[in-house]
């Protein structure tokens, strides 16, 4: 039985026995999780571990270099402490930290009043929710572009009807923090209503007839038990926020120049590899801390497998 | 049990009618947008037309970015679903030493900007000696869809119940029979899912696209090359096409989940 669902288990007493059975690693690899898992482990060593570490081994390679082969040096990171080349990552980090609060607050009303007062309609609001990442995002920033800009929907709204002039709400910091804001609210919404969806009923009951107030529960039971959702729905915001491409570039006007606008400059126009690979690798310290506390500290069984 | 009172009812609905507005107010402007006469636009809207969608359906280049989009689309889901049917299996259902560290790399390129994704690609293309071209695209895509398709039918996964596989291999059925007639079947809603949010992702996909097909063009970025060169109503006018197209397949799934459920009650 146990053979039969492949779940081979090697005790010293097998190698006894007339077919030698596979030993190590090759054990290990025979298993029926192992070979499942192959595949996509083959498309993530190819496909990300790999692209990452050589972005890595570029970052400190001499500048102008299309070669890994010579000798390190920092050259690339001091270049871009000198000329203030990293204010495009500070700008990230702001803009990308400014988002997610912003989410973080607007979001847990609605995901609780999805899960708690709509519960009965929660699959098509959920579906509502997740529709939108199914047209592409630059699209829908032109569509804001045309709700904000001067004689677009809104200015000319105002003038047309109540004959207030505006001036053009684009091409700003606020505007591209606007884009962000909307462009990631889905990634903060979608994990914080699976965590809040974690909490059991009888909890929040128990507390409130122990004589707990709706603040204490929301303090003491709602928010740290649904925690696992709204950190995984942080951490997504401001990773991919961080990251931003069209957001500044459509909304912002480039009146913010982001990180991964720089990068882009360095890797095309520039043709600047070992420089745009130093910027990346900002890029994958602070997005690969982020992930590895996170990951740490939660247990992926327990939020994709509860029933 | 604190009964949720009728005014603070209303309070969390206009809540959530509010955050749905706002989500898809840009792609009613788009869609009003496209319908638009005139060249520059401009609100109220002095005069309807269908023009800017003649010229869309009469232009050649558009045809093929559509082509290159739904090949690339189609590749991406079906490779996705094949890698993720089996890797769900990984993530979910079996017990394996390492599991737990693929459970965490397979969800680092979802946690990971896509741009800077893209321009490691990018990188790692040139270095390796591959041309950009639509058919790297494909590989750019998968690396991003693939694991999300996995969680979309590990999701399934840790709703089975293996005591269903076991009982077909006591009955004597192979590991193949076992996967075809019992795995396969009871799987089926998430790989369909997941096979839709795959093509629905990848369609959509522009930072990944970006970087990656070289000469050849999606939808989505004709759609930034346009914003940069000059606004022309074509890119509304595509706009909304390229969502009614996801509007329609979401209506597909939607209804062959409604079938599968119609099956499944039949039978009981």
């Amino acid at each position: 039985m146990a053979q039969a669902t492949g779940i081979v288990t090697i005790t010293p007493g097998q190698s006894a026995r007339a077919a030698p059975e596979p030993s190590g690693w090759r054990a290990w690899l025979r298993q029926p999780g192992v070979l499942t898992a192959l595949p996509m482990a083959l498309l993530m060593l190819t496909g990300f571990v790999a692209p990452l570490l050589l972005v890595v081994a570029f970052a400190f390679m001499p500048p102008q270099s299309f070669s890994i082969l010579q000798p390190p040096t920092l050259a690339n990171f001091q270049e871009i402490f000198a000329n203030s080349f990293y204010r495009s990552f500070l700008a990230s980090l702001y803009l990308a930290a400014a988002t997610t609060l912003i989410c973080m607050v607007v979001c847990y009303p609605v995901a609780y009043a999805m899960v708690r007062v709509f519960g009965r309609v929660a699959g098509v609001l959920a579906l509502l929710i997740t529709a939108p990442l199914f047209v592409a995002d630059n699209l829908r920033l032109v569509g804001w572009m045309l709700f904000l800009v001067k004689g677009g929907v809104l200015s000319g709204a105002l003038q047309a009807w109540f004959g207030i002039a505006t001036d053009s709400m684009l091409y700003t910091v606020s505007a591209t923090l606007f884009g962000l804001v909307y462009t990631y609210l889905p990634f903060m919404l979608f994990p914080m209503i699976m965590g809040i969806a974690m909490v059991p009923l009888e909890m929040r009951e128990a507390a409130f007839d122990l004589g707990a107030t709706r603040w204490q529960v929301l303090k003491e039971v709602d928010i740290p038990l649904a925690m696992p959702g709204i950190l995984i729905g942080a951490l997504m915001t401001f990773i991919l926020a961080a990251g931003a491409l069209s957001e500044p570039r459509i909304l912002g006007g480039s009146s913010v120049v982001m990180i991964a606008q720089d990068i882009q400059n360095e890797f095309t126009f520039a043709q600047n590899w070992p420089k745009g690979s130093a910027l990346s690798v900002l890029m994958i310290l602070v997005a690969g801390v982020l992930a590895v506390t996170l990951l740490r500290r939660i247990d992926l069984d327990g939020i994709f497998g509860r029933r | 049990m604190n009964e949720i009172r009728r005014p603070a009812r209303w309070l969390y609905g206009t809540l959530i009618a509010l955050v749905l507005l706002f989500v898809y107010l840009p792609m009613m402007t788009l869609v009003m947008a496209s319908f638009s006469r005139s060249k520059f636009f401009k609100f109220p809207i002095p005069q309807f037309a269908t023009n800017w969608y003649a010229d869309v359906f009469a232009s050649l280049s558009i045809r093929s970015f559509f082509w290159t989009s739904l090949v690339i689309a189609l590749l991406v889901a079906t490779i996705a679903t094949v890698l993720a049917f089996f890797g769900a299996l990984a993530f979910a259902r079996y017990r394996w030493a390492g599991r737990k560290l693929y459970q965490k790399i397979l969800l680092l390129p979802i946690l990971f900007p896509q741009a800077v994704l893209g321009l490691a690609l990018l990188l790692w293309f040139s270095a390796i000696g591959v041309t950009p071209s639509w058919q790297a695209a494909v590989f750019a895509h998968l690396v991003w869809i693939a694991p999300i398709t996995t969680l979309v039918i590990a999701i399934q996964v840790y709703a089975f119940d293996p005591a269903m596989e076991e009982a077909a291999v006591d009955l004597g059925a192979t590991r193949w029979q076992t996967l075809k007639e019992v795995t396969l079947p009871i799987l089926t809603p998430g790989i369909v899912s997941g096979f839709l949010s795959a093509f629905l992702l990848s369609w959509a996909n522009f930072p990944l696209s970006m970087f990656s097909t070289g000469a050849d063009q999606t939808i989505p970025e004709w759609i930034s090359a346009k914003i940069q060169s000059g606004y022309t109503p074509q890119v509304p006018a595509v706009g909304t096409l390229t969502m009614l197209a996801a509007v329609i397949v979401m209506a597909l799934g939607g209804f062959a989940a409604w079938l599968h459920a119609r099956r499944r009650a039949g039978l009981a």
